[in-house]
């Protein structure tokens, strides 16, 4: 099919006009984070740093306890992910391949589910909690988060099974392999990279969750990374922003990475090969 | 579960093998069906009950808080009130205020959101350069905590420091202003934002969704002469309206319960202008101790949600009717 020059062109200003719209505010984070006070207080910002400093992330573990709530983060990421993908990935089995009046309550409940206003479930959450003794702790958010992330593992996963061919297994039980044997033998390696993405994807989102942090977590040697930043902001909103910007900047590396890794896979769920030159 | 649901199953499940010889034995279909039942119960529990203790639980314990008292760090015991919540939320203009705010909001990033994912998604759909470079830019928003992006749009909307008062500036177009705390430019602003975020998801939707177009349709059309327009109405927009519907009706969901972003971006000021429903109840609720009543708000949000969501499967179906 062959499109005319000019409309190629056309087709070409509105790829930079969106290339700028998307990347202008993360590469003007990045200069932020990398400005000296000097130009950062000056009335006529630049984009590429004069003087290129790492002061500002030095500062910015100075004053906030950027470590303790990097490795709360990393605790409850990977705790929720862990825990999540372990009992998702049987039920979504079952979801996938038995459609049972059960299979298609649990996928009623992952579409509503995505309609609760959270601070329907964050009241009562935080009573249970509360009286549990487990507000303010990382294991209190991490049950949070596995809940949390179970709709979408669940969704995710439903469909990494329904691709494994069904023949499969049954060629298996044809070989006299019992059910367990067939699953573990036959399905699970064949999901095992669904499975990764899933449980990376369960990591992401617990990393980048606020809300439920926010609420349930109150002293500073507690909170997450998201909490912890909104420290920066001070009371009127008058921030440093450098160091403001740099310890968002490093917030953000660890989710960017490995999306950068699980990207194509979450896409190329969705996309099915269609991107491919 | 009854044995006429095993039954039904067994039924389909045999007209699915049968193309495939039947599967191993075909004979023992009835008790082999239970024992994965047994099974499948086994399979599911693990999630199943956390789903139900830390969800759904919480979900019905909120509703009933919403005709309590129920206060935090009060020493009398919680009441039940009826419906007292839901009579003080009618007359609470504030509440409603907020309400109106956050549809505003929830229309106001879902359109410009959609179109410009679509717009987006058919670009990328197309063989360009720099196609990797949109794709990996525009997947960046959807890898940052809500809380960066809020910080990041702070950096950019600062009125001094900030660079999009500089470019503002540069051109000539006048001092900039302080967006963010402008009476008539605050909702404006978080709302840039919110397209920004959530452009990705939708963007990614949609090309998937684009996918579904028969390639050989769209040249068969183009042979008989079609302008791109006529293309897109006829070939491309038919094969996208559901995706284009589920991922219109979920952002609009999304958007209407969010959150963290204009917590970042602006508290809610000034002067309430882009306080979300959100926002509303997690103040009453967590500033200051009024679980019931925050509790209330957060069932007339689920009910306009429940509404819009009845009204978009009325429209799917509907969509389906025509196709």
């Amino acid at each position: 099919m062959k499109t005319r020059k000019s409309a190629r062109a056309g087709q070409y200003l509105a790829l930079l006009a969106y290339l700028v719209f998307l990347a202008f505010p993360f590469l003007w984070l990045i200069s932020t984070a990398f400005k000296p006070p000097r130009e950062l207080g000056s009335l006529h910002p630049t984009w590429i740093p004069k003087d290129p400093t790492l002061a500002n992330f030095r500062q910015a573990f100075d004053e906030q306890p950027l470590l303790d709530a990097a490795l709360n983060s990393l605790i409850a990421a990977v705790g929720a992910a862990v825990i999540a993908v372990l009992i998702a990935t049987p039920m979504a089995y079952v979801m996938a391949r038995h459609r049972t009046r059960l299979a298609r309550a649990a996928t009623g409940w992952v579409v509503v589910s995505q309609a609760f206003p959270f601070v329907l479930v964050i009241i009562p959450l935080f009573l249970v909690l509360k009286n549990l003794r487990l507000i303010n702790s990382v294991p209190g958010l991490i049950m949070v988060y596995v809940v949390w992330a179970l709709p979408f593992a669940l969704w995710m996963l439903v469909g990494y099974v329904r691709a494994v061919p069904t023949e499969l297994e049954e060629a298996a039980a044809v070989d006299g392999a019992g059910k367990l044997r067939t699953l573990v033998s036959i399905t699970a390696p064949l999901l095992a990279p669904g499975i990764v993405a899933t449980a990376l994807f369960a990591f992401i989102s617990a990393w980048n969750e606020f809300f439920f942090a926010l609420v349930l977590l109150k002293t500073p040697e507690k909170q997450t990374l998201p909490v912890v930043l909104t420290h920066f902001l001070g009371a009127e909103g008058v921030a440093d922003l450098g160091p403001l910007a740099a310890a968002a900047f490093l917030a953000t590396l660890p989710s960017l990475v490995v999306f950068a890794i699980i990207q194509k896979r979450i896409t190329g769920g969705m996309l099915a090969g269609a991107v491919k030159s | 579960m009854t044995s006429a649901t095993v039954r039904k199953r067994s039924v389909k499940r045999s007209a699915r093998g049968a193309p495939g010889g039947g599967r191993g034995g075909g004979r023992g279909g009835g008790p082999r069906d239970r024992l994965v039942d047994h099974g499948a119960w086994f399979l599911v529990l693990p999630a199943l009950i956390p789903i139900l203790v830390l969800s759904v639980g919480p979900l019905l314990y909120g509703i009933a808080l919403a005709f309590t008292d129920s206060q935090s760090g009060r020493t009398e015991p919680t009441q039940w009130i009826g419906t007292l919540n839901f009579q003080d939320l009618l007359h609470d203009t504030l509440f409603w205020d907020s309400f109106r705010i956050g549809l505003l909001w929830a229309v106001g990033v879902t359109v410009p959101q959609f179109l410009l994912a679509l717009g987006l998604a058919l670009l990328l759909n197309e063989n360009l350069r720099f196609r990797w470079l949109a794709r990996s830019l525009a997947i960046i928003p959807w890898a940052m905590p809500e809380v960066v992006v809020g910080i990041m749009w702070r950096l950019v909307y600062n009125p001094d420091a900030g660079i999009l008062n500089e470019t503002i500036r540069d051109l000539g177009l006048g001092d900039g202003r302080d967006w963010l705390s402008g009476l008539a430019t605050a909702l404006p602003a978080v709302i840039v934002v919110g397209v920004w975020a959530g452009m990705p998801q939708t963007t990614v939707a949609l090309l998937a969704g684009l996918q579904n177009t028969p390639r050989e349709l769209h040249e068969a059309a183009a042979m008989d002469g079609a302008g791109a327009w006529r293309r897109f109405r006829t070939v491309t927009w038919p094969a996208l309206k559901p995706v284009a519907l589920a991922i219109t009706a979920l952002n609009f969901i999304w958007n209407f319960n969010s959150f963290a972003l204009v917590y970042v971006l602006t508290s809610g000021g000034p002067g309430g202008r882009t306080r979300l429903p959100m926002l509303f109840a997690y103040e009453e609720a967590f500033r200051y101790g009024q679980f019931g009543y925050a509790a209330a708000m957060g069932c007339v949000m689920v009910a306009v949600i429940s509404v819009i969501l009845a009204l978009h499967l009325v429209g799917r179906l509907r969509g389906g009717e025509d196709a």
